[in-house]
């Protein structure tokens, strides 16, 4: 660089360089703007993307949180229930609760005839209300001999055309709710004999092919179990390998190595971890398939390499006085680093795993290969239980024909994306309340 | 100290194991193969585990009726599965795979039939297909007016068939891992093709470079690979009113307000027609259960009984509700009797 010259030495030429800047204003102003400008259209862009998202997802989804139930005359007949009066539970569990929902329907209707009017009747309540009746007489018998007027759940079709997503005006052929169960109905709405309650089978449910019976319960417990092992190996281990490379490893070749192998691992796709984990943990070590504690293990491997490379980043920041003055008081390296640098990082390193956390809540492509893309009923109760995760239910129900999954896929999604948001924010409330600035 | 983080993770790698062990004594089912069934096998394994209260719902996973035989023909034991879904026969060579692995007892069950339809959106004018104008709007080549074979050019229908109206050739369907893909080349393009002469001189001359010819679909943008997901292929029908979707018939039945099916050879695709063989684009599902399995896996028999009983796949049965095409009653009650009677595949 030229050293300045002194500014008794500057020519006067102050009008030319004003004339030059003055030309040269406008358009570096307007460059300015157009700058300004792109990365406003940009953020707005994306804002109206999200918006149109979040916007879809909540109109298909909203609804499903309530469901269509039926208000149906049951008489408990003894004769059906309990003909010996012996109020064995053996003898409850196997009796006909069908022709009771059937006698209760045709009791609301009792003008309508023929084999095929009446299926079209019957097919007003979903297969589940006989199930629900009998978990009703077992946990309470003495409903036997009484007469309820009880809320049965509807079937999907019917609670499709309830919440208006089926068009009346369509061709008979085409819908499938037909003419004579629009005319019923339109009676019990009248009656006040419909009623739309909110819909406790989405989150009490495992999944199931009737829609309105199918849960997200099982998915759920699923993701649970599975985070639970992700996190209690992957935290405990991406933290001691942190403290270990930042503070105690030599810096020479292999640490460097490592290094670089870990920042790669960050970066590969998740299916590769999966088709690891199908050839390590099932082929291998024989556990098995589709259970909860593969896939935590699978995803451990996933989140381990952003746990890692979060908590050295957490320890960088950690500043060496610290240490400096933590040694000068005489206390050993490991002293140093438990008793100052690890609880002042803490903060850092809880915030990536819980980041990776939700990456790894979000994640479906590796458990395709460790079998939990799967349809399991039962809510699974431990490690070992055959389960399924909530993105992997959402995959399923988006492939089936049925036309009320749609609304259950984006109630799901909905779900899923509540617990992104609160995991995500609670990342961000452990960065405000416990970072340190130095 | 890495020796000793090796130690220990080599130990808790042997404490999973025994994990694994201690409870190798699987007490569900567990079903694998074709994401065409698994819309059948779930309805049932749901129904099977409400019904008999002794034993618990089965499991099924959808892998693919392919990924699911290279599973099920994986060896005997509780870690492989007993039932896997299939949306075609099984192959000799996964038979073969099997034996070497020691599965030779296979029971065979032919569940239904499901057709695949050829769909457009609802707003368009139904057109009238035969196998012979899909083909020589999708095929890769296609024999010219001298018999030639020549790079396929038809930009509209109209280009291959004067009859149908001048709209762009645009097919959305299935990817080729597809069981759907798999039975649309087989029913569809492997027949449309034996229409041309210079084909079947073809055959006769180089019957390898034949069956290419016909199997081997266009990748000029006219065929859309749209992925497994059927709904999303509805959904672009409606966005998209020039298009033909392919896809299954239960996705048909359940979007009759938004999609029509078209004609083909001069039968619509309804249930009367698939189920009576009319309809040229239908095909056999089936479930094949490793004999072996039944009494070491509690349930298998009841869950057989359960697939074949005319509650599930009978004229009026709830697998029917789900866009299942049932058999012919005869050969339902033989398949019924065959599958109860646990009759094996001859090796």
């Amino acid at each position: 660089m030229n050293k300045p010259k002194p500014y008794s030495d500057m020519p006067l030429r102050n009008r030319d360089i004003k004339v030059i800047v003055n030309a040269g204003l406008a358009r570096r102003h307007a460059a300015e703007q157009r700058f300004r400008w792109y990365g406003l259209t940009a953020i707005s862009l994306g804002l109206i993307f999200v918006v149109l998202m979040f916007g879809s997802i909540i109109a298909k989804g909203l609804p499903a949180f309530w469901q269509t139930y039926i208000q149906v005359p049951i008489a408990f007949d003894a004769a059906t229930l309990d003909p010996q009066g012996t109020r064995d539970p053996q003898a409850l569990a196997s009796a006909d609760y069908n022709a009771l929902v059937r006698s209760g329907l045709r009791q609301l209707f009792p003008n309508i005839e023929g084999r095929l009017e009446l299926r079209a009747l019957y097919g007003l309540t979903s297969t589940d209300a006989a199930y629900e009746l009998q978990r009703q007489v077992q946990q309470n018998p003495d409903l036997i001999g009484s007469n309820q007027a009880i809320w049965l759940l509807a079937a999907a079709p019917v609670d499709t055309f309830i919440k208006g997503n089926i068009d009346r005006a369509l061709d008979e052929a085409e819908r499938p709710i037909k003419n004579n169960q629009i005319e019923w109905l339109d009676q019990l709405q009248g009656a006040g004999k419909i009623e739309k309650q909110f819909n406790t089978v989405l989150f009490g449910n495992g999944d199931s092919r009737e829609p309105e019976q199918a849960g997200i319960r099982g998915a759920l417990m699923g993701s649970f179990f599975t985070l639970l092992v992700t996190f209690l190996l992957s935290f405990p281990i991406g933290v001691a390998t942190a403290v270990y490379l930042e503070e105690f490893a030599p810096k020479n070749r292999w640490t460097d190595i490592i290094e670089v192998n870990i920042n790669n691992l960050a970066a590969v796709p998740s299916i590769v971890f999966g088709l690891l984990g199908l050839a390590v943990f099932i082929n291998f070590f024989g556990l098995p398939r589709s259970a909860p504690l593969v896939g935590g293990l699978v995803l451990s491997l996933m989140t381990l390499p952003v746990i890692i490379i979060a908590g050295r980043a957490a320890l960088t920041s950690v500043p060496p006085s610290i240490r400096e003055a933590a040694l000068g008081m005489g206390a050993s390296k490991l002293q140093m680093v438990g008793h100052h640098v690890l609880p002042l990082a803490m903060p850092g390193m809880l915030t990536g795993s819980i980041i990776g956390m939700a990456r790894a809540l979000g994640e479906s492509a590796p458990l395709l290969m460790i079998g939990m893309v799967a349809f399991i009923v039962d809510v699974p109760k431990n490690f070992l239980d055959p389960a399924t995760v909530l993105p992997v239910q959402i995959y399923l129900w988006s492939d089936l024909p049925e036309r009320a999954f749609v609304e259950r896929t984006s109630a799901a999604i909905m779900v899923l994306l509540a617990f992104m948001i609160l995991m995500n924010g609670l990342a961000i409330i452990l960065r405000k309340r416990f970072e340190r600035r130095w | 100290m890495i020796k000793h983080k090796l130690a220990l993770a080599m130990t808790a790698a042997f404490v999973l194991a025994g994990i694994a062990q201690a409870q190798s004594a699987r007490d569900y089912i567990s079903i694998v193969g074709s994401s065409t069934v698994y819309p059948f096998t779930t309805a049932v394994a749901e129904q099977f585990g409400k019904s008999n209260a002794n034993f618990k719902t089965p499991k099924v996973e959808s892998t693919g009726t392919g990924g699911g035989f290279k599973l099920f023909c994986g060896g005997i034991g509780v870690q492989h599965p007993d039932i896997s879904n299939a949306s075609r026969a099984i192959k000799k060579s996964e038979i073969e795979t099997c034996a070497k692995n020691g599965v030779t007892d296979i029971v065979e069950i032919n569940i239904g039939f499901d057709g695949i339809v050829v769909a457009s959106a609802k707003k368009n004018k139904p057109i009238t297909l035969t196998i012979k104008d899909l083909w020589l709007a999708l095929a890769k080549e296609v024999p010219d007016s001298t018999g030639k074979l020549a790079t396929n050019t038809a930009k509209t229908w109209q280009d291959v068939n004067p009859a149908l109206p001048a709209n762009k050739i645009e097919v959305l369907g299935p990817p080729p891992t597809s069981g759907t893909r798999d039975a649309f080349v087989e029913l569809v393009m492997d027949h449309g093709c034996k229409e041309f002469a210079a084909i079947k001189e073809l055959e006769k001359a180089d019957e390898k470079k034949a069956k290419t010819v016909c199997q081997t679909i266009r990748e000029d943008g006219a065929f859309i690979e749209a992925g497994e997901n059927d709904n999303l292929i509805v959904n672009k029908l409606v966005a998209n009113p020039n298009a033909l979707g392919i896809f299954g018939y239960s996705f048909l039945e359940e979007n009759l307000d938004k999609i029509q099916g078209e004609t083909i050879n001069g039968v619509a695709p309804t249930f009367e027609s698939i189920a009576d063989g009319k309809y040229p684009v239908s095909r056999p599902l089936f479930v094949y259960v490793k004999k072996a399995h039944i009494g070491v896996i509690p349930g298998i028999k009841e869950f057989i009984a359960e697939f074949t009983s005319e509650k599930a796949v009978g004229d009026d049965g709830y697998l029917n509700r789900k866009g299942l095409i049932p058999l012919p009653t005869a050969k339902r009650k033989q398949v019924a009797t065959d599958a109860n009677g646990l009759k094996t595949l001859a090796p």
